[in-house]
This record gives structure tokens, sequence and C-alpha cells, in this order.
């Protein structure tokens, strides 16, 4: 190999760590934030204590990764300048504007209001807090508004034109409404919700199952069964609606995520192959007939087009793609017979007494992330060769820099990130193994603010409340 | 008209939102900085409790730099931060260890808390280093061919930004102390005035040192001056005597107000001041170069469909995001208590 392509290899192996590194951040607490706001709304609403109880246990799960998407978001933003320069710079007029909004609109939205989240307890009253856990939770979302505008926008650039290499912008709303951002992020947004129930509803039952059963840990079931039980089936929809605007936007990408080297009338749904991209075949291949054109083009002998219909050098890396889309449809379809073995167990009121459902949802965890990074994967190695799909080749993006510098920068990056993800992991299970119990018995709420004097006996009796329900959780 | 207000307006707002982060990120690196030197661990919790609340709002303003130089000035992104790479990786790396030791410090203890401090300590001192070496950098000025970086992997390592890299970490030790003192009581009080003392008197050298030096590098910034060795050019120095002459007497009145065991936050505001005129004397050295000294702000600017676009989004939310800023700071004023936390 020659410096350039080490370089372009490294780079691409570079924003390929990082970004998968950051996204596990935020698609957790995207979640987390709309679940916290619940909480607190709910406990404002009703009294209970319960919900104040795990309001302040899993805001201490939600600082330690807000805190670590922080930071690894701040790599992201520097990172298309110092390795992907001329990225940068032809396509800045269209894209740099989103990034800004984004930070204007989001970033600086989350960070404030956190730090009332976290710390203002003693400063503010309680509508006001509840008010800031809104506006974090609103802000994930603005957030993830704006970064998938963009990156639809690399998958499916519309609104441009193109002068000197150059991309200008020249309808804005054609640019943000690109065709491939609705379903992108409605797709990514409902990833997030269903990440943040699988991990709710794991910390649950793993603390049933080590005969720690509290009222919290039940509410965490119920609540993240009901929930997964609305998005899994919507997400499904989502992701259907997804994949056939990508049949329309960009063939390539879903020649290679199916798996098809020919063109087909009646493609089958190949379910298991080995792609061999050198002889542009499949090995070991195990399909259904007929049923893929049903799926991408709701026809039996709708025509699919196969990856041979274009030139070998438009091809992306058909393995990975075709590999990591499975594993996120996997993975969707596991959430969703789990949420209907959840739902038929609910309505049985036999929840949080079933040592199989509880042993799966442990298991099922990690799950949402793991979703997450495939579907990503499928997403991003499916637009190459390009950065901005059709018109960007990812060769003519990257920095004028020296293989050496991004190898060991690359370096440096593997060995903060892995150092940083296990401390945080570390820290983040003790919370989890501790339980809410902890956290209740350790701490009651201080009063809202001593110059309102109404709620100060409300908080008095939640005092009370709050250190005899521990009494409760012993079993 | 507008079209060519444009480039102007956002080198400006640009400028500015980096002056707003060198302040605010400054006083908490700074806090950083001074950790491990504080008396007591009742003291590092004061001093971590000072900033936690508003580091990443802080941190923010970072981001605002990098994605409104790549929205506004995209030629310009392009061509600095690869001429920077490793300067930005070291800062970026340090931001990192720095950022998760506020969680992670208050979660352990005992061996694993002591690493934390120091993951604490050292990410401060080389975020603010780092930050120092791309500011020498830049007054050295970035090779461009064609608009793109040509200059070399190193390029950015010369004695002269080894120097500014000192210089930047006591700068932010100077605002970390200033803010620790209207942020603590008691003893930890009087030891941040002995650590701003000493922190004035190493800034206001590294200013004269640096002053005096640029002209004798044989730099463009000199040129601006109208400082050529021995022969000083009075017809462009004399206009611009009233910075360095502020300069002086800020510095004096801080020096002075350290002292003084009344001030509360007359040494802060004083060390922003300091700050500010440092900051306008490189923009003299600058302008109209945004790149320097090979790309001008008019050469570097986004189309003026993205520079509006952005623009209306600027005039309305700059505003709101300093007026809720406001009201976080506002939030968490006063001094700080031992347990201020959620932890």
């Amino acid at each position: 190999m020659t410096d350039a392509t080490d370089m372009l290899f490294l780079s691409r192996a570079q924003f390929a760590f990082t970004i998968a590194f950051h996204i596990v951040y935020p698609s957790f607490t995207i979640g987390l934030a709309s679940y916290l706001a619940m909480l607190e709304g709910l406990w404002l609403r009703t009294g209970r204590n319960v919900y104040l109880v795990l309001y302040r246990y899993w805001v201490k799960i939600f600082a330690i990764s807000f805190g670590l998407g922080v930071v690894s978001g701040v790599v992201m933003s520097y990172q298309f300048g110092t390795n992907w320069s001329l990225f940068a710079e032809k396509t800045g007029n269209v894209l740099g504007p989103l990034l800004g909004y984004e930070v204007m609109t989001a970033f600086f939205l989350e960070a404030s209001f956190l730090a009332i989240m976290l710390f203002g307890w003693n400063r503010v009253g309680r509508k006001l807090h509840f008010t800031s856990t809104l506006v974090v939770a609103i802000g994930t979302v603005i957030s993830a508004f704006w970064i998938l505008a963009a990156n639809s926008w690399m998958q499916t650039p519309a609104g441009y034109e193109i002068r000197d290499g150059i991309f200008y912008a020249t309808d804005w709303l054609q640019v943000i409404f690109n065709p491939s951002f609705p379903f992108r992020f409605l797709h990514m947004v409902c990833a997030a919700y269903l990440t943040t129930a699988f991990v709710v509803i794991a910390v649950g039952s793993f603390q049933i199952l080590r005969g720690m059963q509290s009222a919290a840990s039940v509410v965490m079931l119920k609540m993240g069964v009901l929930f997964i039980c609305i998005v899994a089936p919507l997400q499904l929809l989502i992701g259907h609606a997804h994949g056939v605007n990508v049949h329309h936007q960009q063939p390539v990408k879903l020649a290679a995520m199916e798996g098809h080297w020919e063109t087909h009338r009646g493609a089958p749904l190949i379910l298991f192959a080995l792609p061999d991209q050198e002889n542009a075949r499949n090995d070991f291949e195990l399909a259904i007939p007929q049923l893929g054109s049903l799926v991408v083009a709701h026809s039996l002998d709708a025509e699919i087009k196969g990856l041979k219909e274009w030139p070998a050098t438009e091809y992306p890396p058909v393995a990975t793609v075709f590999w990591s889309f499975r594993i996120m449809v996997g993975i969707g379809i596991v959430m969703l017979g789990f949420a209907f073995y959840g739902l038929w167990l609910l309505l049985r009121g036999r929840l949080e007494s079933s040592p199989l459902f509880l042993r799966l949802g442990v298991l099922l965890g990690p799950a949402g992330f793991i979703a997450v990074i495939a579907g990503w994967f499928t997403a991003e190695v499916g637009r190459q060769p390009y950065t901005v799909y059709g018109l960007l080749r990812t060769v003519d993006s990257v920095s004028p820099i020296t293989a050496n510098s991004v190898g060991m920068s690359l370096i440096v990056f593997i060995f903060t990130y892995c150092t940083v993800f296990f401390a945080g992991f570390y820290y983040i299970s003790r919370l989890i193994i501790a339980g809410p119990s902890a956290t209740a018995a350790g701490e009651v709420p201080t009063p809202p603010m001593l110059s309102d004097r109404t709620n100060i006996r409300d908080f008095e009796q939640e005092m009370d409340l709050a250190t005899s329900s521990t009494g409760d959780d012993q079993p | 008209m507008m079209e060519t207000a444009l480039p102007y307006i956002w080198a400006g707002l640009l400028g500015l939102a980096v002056f707003i982060y060198v302040l605010l990120d400054g006083f908490d690196l700074g806090v950083g900085i001074l950790f491990p030197f504080a008396h007591s661990d009742r003291d590092r919790d004061i001093m971590m409790n000072s900033v936690a609340p508003v580091w990443d709002g802080n941190e923010t303003w970072l981001v605002l730099g990098g994605g409104g130089l790549f929205a506004a000035f995209p030629k310009a992104y392009a061509a600095l931060m690869p001429s920077v790479y490793m300067p930005i990786g070291f800062m970026l790396i340090a931001l990192i260890f720095r950022g998760v030791a506020f969680e992670f410090r208050f979660a352990s203890k005992g061996v694993l808390q002591r690493l934390w401090d120091q993951a604490f300590h050292w990410g401060s001192i080389v975020a603010a280093f780092s930050q120092g070496l791309i500011l020498g950098a830049l007054v050295q000025g970035i090779v461009l061919h064609d608009g793109r970086f040509a200059g070399g992997m190193f390029d950015w390592l010369t004695p002269f930004s080894f120097f500014t890299g000192c210089a930047l970490v006591w700068g932010y030790a100077l605002l970390g102390s200033t803010w620790l003192i209207i942020k603590t009581e008691d003893g930890l009080l009087h030891w941040a005035r002995q650590m701003a003392n000493v922190a004035a008197i190493v800034v206001i050298a590294c200013l004269v040192i640096v002053s005096i030096t640029v002209p004798t590098l044989d730099m463009v910034a000199a040129d601006r001056w109208g400082i050529h060795y021995p022969h000083l050019d009075w017809a462009r120095l004399l206009p611009l005597t009233p910075v360095p002459l502020l300069t002086a007497a800020c510095c004096w009145m801080l020096v002075r107000s350290v002292r003084d065991a009344q001030t509360v936050h007359k040494p802060f505001v004083l060390s922003i001041s300091i700050f500010a005129l440092a900051y306008l004397g490189l923009i003299i050295s600058f302008f109209p170069y945004i790149v320097p000294y090979s790309l001008t702000i008019t050469q570097a600017a986004a189309a003026a469909n993205a520079q509006g676009l952005l623009l209306v989004g600027a005039v309305v939310l700059l505003p709101v995001i300093l007026g809720y800023t406001g009201y976080v700071y506002w939030v968490f004023r006063g001094k700080v208590k031992t347990h201020g936390g959620y932890h």
C-alpha cells in the first residue's frame, strides 16, 4: 500500500472508531433524558415517591453518560477539519450551517440546563427543575434533528449545486428535509428510545433476580414493557419505510444490504450468505424465493437491481453492509418478540415473577447499542466509496496529512477511549448493582427553596415517605 | 452591501465566541491546573464543585468555535486544522480525561480517586498548553499552497510556541485563582489569593517577553505595530499605544487588588480585562487574515447564503444562549459549600 491509501484507511478507521464510540452515549441519553422527564412529571403529578427515587437514581447514570457524550462529541466537531479537510472545504457551505444550528439550538441548551438538573435541587423550585429536565430532553432531540439532517444530506443530497468542485446550497428546505431525512431521523430517535427502554428493563430485571425487588424495580419493568410494546412495532414500520427509501434513493447500497449481485425480477430474500466481493457472488446462500421483492417493492415479481448493474468501483464493502444490516434487523425482531412476550405476562400479572422474562431482560440490556452501531455501519459503510453519495468520493475528502500522524493519533484515541469506556462502564455498573434503594436511603431531597413556603410541608412528608420506603425494599 | 459585510460580521461573532470560550473554559481549566496544590481534599472538593455545574456549558463554546469556523469559513477550517493536527489531538485527549474526571472522581475512593485527580490536573494543563501551542503557531503563520496546508507535521513546534503554551497555562491559572477568590472562603480563599498573586506576576512577565520577542522573530505581526528593530514606525505605533498602556494599567491594578483582602470580584474582572486587551492585540496583529498570514477573512468566507442563514439564527439565538447561560451562573452564585452536588 502507498502512503495515500494507508492514510485513507487509517483516517476512515479513526473516524469509524471515534463516531461508533460517540454514538453509544447519545443513543442512550436521548432516551434517558425523556425517561427522566417522564419520571419527574409523574412524580409532580401523582406525588408518588417511587418516581422521585427512580429519577434520582437514573440521573446519576445520565450524568456519567452525558459527560462521556460531551467529551467524545467535542472530538467529532474537530475531526472534520483535522482528518477530512477537503470534505470540509467542499461541503462547508451546505453542512456547516446545519452543524452551527445544532450547536446553537441544542448543545448550549443541554449543557446549561443539565447543570440545574444535576445541581439545582436546592436552588430552584420544583416546576423550574422539571422544566430544566424537559428542556434537556427536548435539546437531545433537537440535536438529533440537525445531525441527522446533515448525515442524510450526505446520503441523499438535495437542494445544492456544484461550482468548481464546491457545493453550494440552492434551497435550504430541500437541504434539510432531503429525501432520506424524515426516515433516518425517526428511525434514530426510536432506536434511542428503544435502547434506553431495554437498559431500564435490564436493570429492573437484574435487581429482581438478585432478590432486591422493590416498588422501583417493578415500575421500571412495567414502564419499560409498555414503552417497547409501542415503540418496537413502530420502529419496524419506520425501518421498513426507510429500507424502501434506500431502494429508491441508493440502489447500490440496497443491493449490498440484500446481497444481490444479479438483477432479479422476483428477487429472493437472502437470510444467510458469505458475500465474496472478488468473484462477485455469494457462498453458502440460504434464501426465500421472491420475498425480497415483496418486502422492498411490495410486489412478488418486482425488479431489484443487483450490484453487477454498476462498475465494481462503485461497490461498498459488501460483506460488512450485508452482515451489519442483518444484525440490526435480527435484533429488531428479537426486541419485538420480547415486547409481546412482556405484554402477555403483564396482562396476566406475572411480569416480575417470570424468571425467563427477567433473564431475557438482562440479556437484552445491551441489544439496543449493538443494533444502533450495526445500523450506522449499514448506513455509513453502505455509502462508500463516497462521502457525499454519488458526488464526492471518500478518497477526495481526506486531509493532506501523513499516514504517520493519523496512525499515531488513532493509537492514542483507541487507548484513551478504551480507558474512559471501561471506567465509565465500571462506575455505571456499580450504580446498577447498588440499585435505586441505596440512593433513597443515602440521600433524601433537600427543600426546593426556602422562600417557597408552600412546598415545605409537602416536602417534609416526602422525606418521611422516602425514609420509610427504604424499609419496604427489604424482602 | 450585506454580502461584503457578512464575512466581517462572522469574523467578529466567531472572534467573540472564541474569546468567551477562553474566559469561561479558561477559569475552569485554571482550577484544574491549580488543583493538586490545594491544601486538603476538602478544598479540592470545593474547587471542583465551584466549576462542576458550568464546565460543560463552558466547553460548548469550543464546539461553537470549531463548528462556527467550519460553517462560516470552511476554507480556513480546512486549511488550519491539518496544520495543527497534533496539538488539536493533544487538546482533545486532554479534555476527555479532565471532563470525565468530574464524574469519576466523585464516584471513586482511595487510589482511584487520586488517579482521577491527576487526570483532572494533567488534562487541564495539557489542554491549556496545547491551546497555547496553537496560538503560537498562528502568530508565527501557517504555510499554505493553493489554499491548502503545505507545511510540515511539526511546524507548530518552535521555542516560541512552547513559550506561548506555558504562558497560556499561567494565564488560565490566573483566571482560575481569581475565580476561586469569588467562590471560596477562609483558608482556601487565602490560598487562592496567594496563587493569584504568583500567577499575575508570571503572566505580566510573559506579556512583556512576548511583546518584545515577536518583533525580533521577523514576524508579520510586528509589522502591524510598526516595530522593525531598531527602527520604530511611530505613525503606526502611536495610534495603537492605548492597548499596551491600558494593559499595563490593568496589570498594576490587578497586582494591587489581589493583595487587598477586601476585594471579591475585582481580581477576576481585571484578569478578564487583561485577556481582552491581549486578545485585541492579537486581532490587530492578524487582521484581515483569518489564517495568518495567508488567507484573509473574505477569501475564506463561506457562500453568502450559508453565512446569511446562520446569521439569522445567531442574531436570535446567541442573546438567548447568553441569557440562559447567565441565568445558570446566577442560580449557582455565591460561595461554594463542600456539599453542593447530587452525588
